[in-house]
């Protein structure tokens, strides 16, 4: 509202103020009502919509909060070894270490073995320094009778309390906010002067296998695409019924559970499987060479295309019925072959059908976990799988945190394209 | 899609090839869930066709592995059925005042794993629907409101459990709720599932009120109606298919959804998925394949629901087709 709309002339005998602006029937100006009654439809509208949004907030949003704030915080050794947390954190990295420092050790590893918590603190530092672990498991049970001076008492247990690269480990798992984690799922390593190095050639395995899962998403999205862009096309320009009727077909799978196509595609390219059979009917290989098609990488991207096909279908087929058919006749019409009409006229109109199947597809396919666990066997894991490793069988959640982290900052990115390409709302369900 | 009269033997070869490579892509689309309704009437313990089913031999079939859906965890699978009995422990078991006497009918519901697990499902998917459904259909009436603050942002975040990775929201809701107490309990699951299911019933629901005339709304008020009574007579039968395909979305999400189960559940909470999951990872035995084919039946049913649901809403509000 500008100032301009008070010179529309009121209505003869409405109410108005000096100023001759219109006045409601209670006597406040008008425009001020109107501001007041948009405000509490505005207020109105989000009260609906406030209880989901505190119920995503409470059940979705803080839980992952949580579990990304692990993936910098780790304060088991500060919390179970307090004494000598501090002064760890206080010394340089690279000087010898001090009687100060094995004296707190010492203190700690008693209270720690009395406590139990020795087997946390010495895993949390083993992560750090791999043989840490039974450096302070050993030294816990020594630490009882030890008397000063203390540093000499732990070197004689084991000379590696004497190491630099020992206090630099337990240095790094005593500072509680930390870069450790992120580091080690990039394959770094973060190290007690406060650098980062790369690690070791053959240690290295978080980076090539976040290469390895945007590769298998990509190959599934191009496999969708090249599969999809057909059959999207026949449903498109065939006469509604029969297309309808055909459309049952990609919708069946859609609406069938995961883990049942799974299972189809265990029971199909096993190695006594129904493809294998008939590959050996028609002579393609003998009994005895069946193709290994499943349990390895083939295995998890016929199984993911088959699962995501329709997520790529139905979005190329809603863009298509909606584009007229006389651009292409017009195409035709001025001296197009069917080639040039198609890839010239037609085939860019159904480039934003293309962008949202394919994102979603790749959005879909870069966290899948289900899939690859089952089928997949050793070769065919991705990064899903591995932070689910960590959070269930080797209990690094830190590390989990972290790779977690930087998979949903892809997924954010592309949801964020999403968004800007194809828009939310446009999102549709069968 | 008919060829021209004039098509050139190219064109004509183009054509029918091209027929030929989509029926190949349907093939690929269709195939395996069909090879498992055969397959699980296998007499055999292996997932594969034995010369006795290609040559469509009786003995080589056989309805074992449907039987072990119902025995399998029995306490003593080898009592006595008949139809009386069933009837007994249908119409005991169901009633409050009683309780059915000791028979082959109260040990498979009692005891028998996949039986369990389907309790499981229903039980968790019916929750978790009924708090998506409610939540979600109130926030898609808010956010299709023009006035609505902040529209944008607040729909991508609502939405965002669609897109975040499983394994994330799962280990998230793992470490929380084993905080909080609530892991390994019902209430864990059906809350993790209710939120994965609220994006399907927002986007179901916010695409039904496109079409909403919101001068029906204005008209019920002008003759004196209150908010709740215009909701409720008026937007509320028009939006319904909506809202029940929103809710269908919701209940097959939870009833297919393993990530969350697998890491939130406890052996007492196992979901048909889950039970299948590590069915497969254990001991693979056609059982799962008679579980599957029951499912693919089940989605059927479920295709048909919603597709006469979509014809319904789009007569109520008027779209032609």
């Amino acid at each position: 509202m500008t100032d301009a709309s008070y010179h529309t002339a009121p209505i003869p005998g409405s109410p108005t103020d000096a100023r001759g602006a219109l006045l409601a029937a209670d006597g406040t100006p008008l425009k001020a009502k109107l501001r007041e009654s948009m405000r509490t439809s505005r207020r109105r509208a989000f009260m609906l919509v406030l209880p989901l949004l505190l119920f995503v907030l409470a059940s979705f949003v803080v839980p992952i909060l949580m579990l990304l704030w692990q993936g910098v915080y780790n304060s088991t050794y500060a919390t179970d070894m307090p004494r000598s947390a501090p002064i760890a954190r206080a010394w340089d990295g690279t000087s010898p270490p001090t009687e100060a420092m094995a004296e707190a050790m010492v203190l700690d590893l008693r209270d720690a073995r009395e406590a139990k918590t020795i087997g946390k603190v010495a895993t949390r530092v083993n992560r750090e320094l791999s043989g840490t672990r039974s450096l302070f498991t050993k030294s816990a049970r020594r630490a009882a009778r030890m008397e000063a001076p203390f540093l000499d008492a732990l070197v004689d247990v084991d000379e590696d309390w004497g190491k630099v690269e020992t206090w630099g480990a337990i240095k790094i798992a005593a500072t509680s906010l930390t870069p450790a984690f992120y580091a080690a799922a990039v394959d770094a390593k973060y190290t007690a002067t406060g650098d980062f190095e790369m690690r070791d050639e053959e240690r290295q395995i978080h980076v090539s296998l976040f290469w390895k899962t945007i590769w298998v998403s990509g190959a599934v999205m191009l496999a969708c695409l090249l599969l999809g862009y057909p059959i999207a096309y026949l449903l498109a320009h065939l006469p509604m019924r029969t297309s309808n009727l055909l459309m049952i077909l990609v919708l069946l799978p859609f609406w069938t559970s995961l883990l049942v196509r799974t299972t189809a595609w265990i029971a199909m390219l096993q190695s006594q499987g129904v493809l294998n059979d008939i590959f050996v009917f028609l002579g393609v290989t003998g009994d005895d060479q069946r193709f290994s098609l499943i349990y390895n990488m083939t295995g998890t991207l016929i199984a993911m295309t088959h699962i995501l096909l329709p997520f790529m279908i139905l979005p190329i087929y809603s863009v298509m019925r909606a584009i007229p058919p006389s651009h292409v006749r017009a195409a035709k019409s001025l001296g197009a072959t069917n080639w040039t009409a198609f890839w010239r006229v037609y085939f860019p109109a159904t480039i934003p059908g293309i962008g949202a199947g394919g994102l979603l597809v790749f959005i879909l396919s870069i966290g899948y976990y289900i899939t690859p666990a089952l089928v997949g066997g050793q070769d065919g894991q991705l990064i899903s799988n591995f932070i689910a490793f960590h959070m269930q069988r080797s209990l690094n959640w830190s590390l989990a945190a972290a790779l977690g982290g930087i998979l949903l900052v892809i997924v954010l990115v592309l949801y964020w394209l999403y968004d800007r390409i194809v828009g939310i709302d446009n999102m549709k369900l069968g | 899609m008919d060829l021209p009269p004039y098509a050139t033997l190219g064109q004509k070869i183009w054509h029918y090839a091209f027929y030929a490579i989509c029926g190949l892509i349907f093939l690929f689309l269709i195939t395996p869930i069909l090879v498992i309704a055969p397959l699980s009437f296998n007499a055999t313990p292996y997932f594969s066709f034995t010369e006795g089913m290609l040559a469509f031999d009786g003995e080589a079939y056989s309805t074992r592995w449907y039987r072990d859906i119902f025995t399998n965890g029995m306490a003593n699978p080898d009592r006595p059925t008949s139809w009386p009995l069933f009837w007994e422990w249908l119409w005991m078991g169901l009633s409050p005042f009683h309780t059915a006497p000791e028979s082959f009918y109260t040990d498979t519901w009692e005891n028998a794993q996949w039986v369990r697990a389907m309790k499981n499902s229903f039980f968790i998917g019916f929750f978790a629907t009924l708090i998506a459904t409610a939540l979600g259909t109130l926030a898609a009436i808010g956010l299709s409101r023009a006035e609505m603050p902040y529209r944008g942002a607040i729909m991508s975040l609502l939405i965002s459990p669609l897109i975040v990775p499983l394994v994330i929201t799962a280990a998230g809701m793992f470490y929380f709720y084993s905080q909080v107490g609530l892991s390994q309990t019902y209430l864990g699951v059906i809350l993790a599932h209710a939120a994965l299911g609220t994006p399907f019933v927002i986007i179901t629901v916010t695409a039904t009120l496109v079409g909403f005339d919101k001068s029906l709304v204005r008209a019920g008020a002008s003759m004196g109606a209150g908010p709740a009574k215009t909701f409720w007579k008026i937007q509320m039968p028009l939006i319904l298919p909506g809202v029940v395909s929103g809710g269908l979305f919701a209940f097959i999400t939870s009833f297919d959804e393993v990530v969350a189960v697998l890491f939130l559940a406890g052996p007492e909470h196992r979901t048909i998925p889950r039970q299948m999951y590590s069915g497969i990872r254990e001991q693979i035995s056609p059982t799962i394949l008679a579980v599957a084919t029951i499912l693919v039946i089940i989605s059927i049913c479920l295709l048909v629901t919603m597709e006469m649901l979509r014809r319904r809403g789009e007569k109520l509000r008027g779209i032609k087709t």
